[in-house]
């Protein structure tokens, strides 16, 4: 196996969040595109583990699945909140903390 | 001679500064409450020293000559380590005369003001302000050292300047009283200058340690204190090159002319010259230039005098001339103390005589200060008429009156001083008698003779007893205070403990003497010719480029204006220019620079998630391309 088919993978991942974040105004879907990027990074780490025999890069790909879970339990609490107060959740309406 | 410990009645001599004192203190804290009665307690108060000063005169006459010089210390002012501030008075020769002038004559010129400020609603106020000054004036001459002496000479400036500018609702009399004390603040900073140097050489500022030092200090030191404490004497008696204030201090109400700014504070710089006689004994080129100043001030003073419509800025010239005849007395030395100090008297007396004549008129004639809306005035004010007539034989020096015998001694002892400097001194002085002939003729003439040129609507009348009586009793000092203080020398004998004697002693009738009278005679019988001849026109004639000069006081205000202010002016421009585009335009650019880029970059602050999001990346992208290029 050559590792340069996954990093392709991870790096077609990572573009498609990054994209779909700076693109996308529905909250949810910004959400969803993180968590691309996040498991972007993750499987390159797994990737480079596998092909170096070490752990290292699964150890850090679990913390990475930790963080994330703890981030989507605030960020989802706090999207909920804002559509409750604005009935909406694109995040361009939510724009009122700036200069 | 040495001063002992006042004792007996003497021991009482605070009374003479605590009576003035309190009426001040009750007329100016008291309020309208005491509008009713204050003019009487304002008149009481000088009335009562002036009594204490005539028992203090008489204790004194009892001493032998030499045990005349006595001490009473008040308390200790200021007693830090080896700096030693007393309070303490002196009542000698020198100084009971100076109180018995300024209790006096002060006393009259109160007396003769419940007449002339009967009109003003704040006669109180103005009687407070008159205690206060004749308790600072006391302050100045019965101190025993130069540091109380000092803050009776500046209770006396405020005290002119709060007269001075008494209807501070004109704006004429606000500028000239700051222009009077601005004026004397530069003759203070001489004094105070001269004090800080006593202490800083000798350690000490009583009279008795400063005169035993300077004797035998080095003449430098007494150089630089005579030539500084004649520049305090130039700020408060008005003479060159610190006179231009004393022309516009006429803007007070006549009593305080008369009183101040003739008879008592403008002779407070005579009085500092003739207590540091010590000091000058020991600095002949101060003593020239003690007299060199008075000189000139004589004659300046005398042309002013010459040219002014306004009968009390002539008194005002006049006034400049006659204390030019008495610093010039002052810088002849022992020849001339005693002498300038006998004029000084005889002036205190013949001068408020006049200024309040003048006031008088001006009473009579709503306030009408130009001589040529007066003329044709004897009749109608018989008493005025006589008494101003009076003092007026008296400053010009007609014998048996007082100037005659008072102004030729000086005459005579300025001729005498030897050389050059004698024939330039004695001839000034001769020439002045000469001019004080002809204005004082020119204002006799043009207020009293002639044709009739009031206005419309002037009723001149006679003035109310309370303000002759005044009038007459200095009329009857004009008249014989001069022969009473000359003849048998007794004024010279007097003062000789404090001044010493005269080198030589002259008879009444001297050369020089007669040559002044003569003059005086012819200027006068000029003035006639000018004046009393050919009726005087309303209006005042173009006049020669000498009597339009006069006009302008000699160009005195315009040299300060463009040498002083005008330079003066353009530093403070040019300081606030720098301070403003300098200083603060290097500080405000700055912080302007800061402003304007922290709002740009703040723009940056959108409030839009994504555009973080794509800063974000960008700085990722940009951090990693830089971690690539180094590690490649």
């Amino acid at each position: 196996m050559s590792p340069a088919h996954y990093v392709f993978l991870a790096t077609i991942l990572f573009v498609i969040g990054a994209v779909g974040v700076l693109v996308r105004r529905n909250a949810i879907v910004i959400f969803m595109c993180v968590e691309l990027m996040l498991n972007a990074c993750n499987l390159a780490f797994v990737a480079f583990a596998r092909m170096h025999g070490n752990l290292d890069g699964q150890v850090v790909a679990f913390f990475v699945m930790v963080v994330a879970a703890a981030e989507v339990v605030v960020g989802l609490a706090i999207l909920m909140a804002i559509y409750r107060a604005r009935k909406s959740a694109s995040v361009d309406d939510a724009n009122l903390l700036k200069y | 001679m040495t001063t002992l410990a006042a004792t007996g009645v003497l021991r009482a001599s605070w009374l003479l500064l605590a009576f003035p004192i309190f009426g001040a203190a009750v007329l100016l804290l008291g309020g309208r409450r005491t509008d009713r009665w204050g003019h009487l307690l304002g008149c009481a108060m000088p009335l009562a020293s002036f009594a204490y000063g005539v028992i203090a005169f008489f204790t004194l006459l009892g001493y032998p000559a030499a045990e005349r010089s006595r001490d009473l210390h008040l308390y200790s002012w200021i007693p830090v380590g080896t700096f030693q501030a007393n309070i303490g008075i002196l009542l000698d020769p020198l100084s009971i005369c100076f109180v018995l002038l300024i209790t006096g004559v002060g006393s009259l010129i109160h007396i003769y003001s419940i007449g002339y400020m009967s009109h003003d609603t704040d006669r109180r106020r103005f009687f407070g302000y008159m205690n206060l000054f004749i308790a600072a004036m006391l302050l100045l001459v019965i101190a025993d050292n130069y540091l109380a002496l000092y803050a009776g000479w500046e209770g006396v400036g405020l005290a002119s300047y709060l007269l001075i500018g008494f209807w501070q609702f004109k704006p004429s009399a606000a500028v000239a009283a700051k222009k009077a004390f601005i004026a004397n603040r530069v003759g203070d900073a001489g004094l105070s200058l001269a004090i800080m140097l006593m202490f800083a050489e000798f350690g000490t500022f009583t009279f008795s340690g400063v005169f035993s030092s300077a004797k035998s200090g080095g003449s430098g030191v007494a150089l630089a204190l005579g030539l500084l404490l004649l520049l305090g004497a130039c700020g408060k008696s008005a003479q060159l090159p610190l006179q231009s204030w004393l022309l516009d201090a006429m803007e007070g109400p006549t009593p305080v002319s008369a009183l101040i700014h003739a008879a008592t504070m403008v002779t407070a710089g005579v009085y500092l010259m003739v207590r540091s006689n010590p000091i000058l004994a020991n600095a002949a080129d101060a003593r020239m230039a003690v007299a060199i100043v008075g000189a000139v001030t004589l004659l300046f003073g005398g042309i002013i005098a010459c040219a002014k419509d306004d009968i009390k800025k002539s008194l005002a010239g006049s006034t400049m001339s006659q204390i030019g005849y008495m610093m010039l007395g002052a810088g002849l030395g022992p020849a001339g103390y005693a002498f300038a100090i006998a004029q000084l008297l005889a002036h205190g007396f013949f001068k408020a005589g006049l200024f309040l004549g003048a006031g008088s008129v001006m009473h009579g004639m709503n306030d009408e200060v130009d001589m040529r809306r007066y003329g044709a005035l004897g009749r109608i004010m018989p008493i005025t008429s006589v008494t101003f007539g009076l003092a007026y034989l008296a400053i010009i020096g007609i014998p048996p009156f007082s100037g005659f015998f008072t102004k030729d001694p000086i005459i005579d002892a300025a001729w005498e001083s030897g050389g050059t400097s004698g024939w330039l001194l004695g001839g000034a002085a001769i020439i002045g008698a000469g001019i004080t002939a002809f204005y004082m003729t020119r204002m006799m003439l043009m207020t009293w003779a002639g044709n009739k040129r009031w206005e419309e609507h002037a009723h001149p009348h006679e003035s109310p007893a309370v303000m002759t009586w005044p009038m007459i009793i200095l009329a009857i000092g004009s008249v014989g205070a001069g022969a009473f203080l000359i003849i048998n020398d007794r004024l010279v004998d007097f003062l000789a403990p404090v001044v010493g004697l005269p080198p030589t002693l002259h008879g009444i009738w001297t050369g020089p003497g007669l040559v002044a009278l003569a003059l005086t005679l012819v200027a006068a019988a000029g003035a006639w010719a000018m004046y009393g001849r050919v009726p005087v026109p309303g209006t005042a004639p173009r006049g020669s480029v000498v009597t339009v000069a006069a006009r302008k006081d000699l160009y005195g205000d315009a040299f300060n204006e463009s040498v002083l202010m005008r330079p003066g002016q353009w530093l403070t421009r040019l300081s606030v220019y720098f301070d403003s585009r300098g200083v603060d335009g290097l500080v405000n650019t700055l912080a302007a620079t800061i402003g304007g880029t922290s709002g740009r970059l703040r723009r940056i602050q959108t409030g839009f998630v994504r555009s973080y999001a794509l800063s974000m990346l960008i700085g990722a992208v940009l951090l990693v391309a830089g971690l690539l290029v180094v590690r490649l």
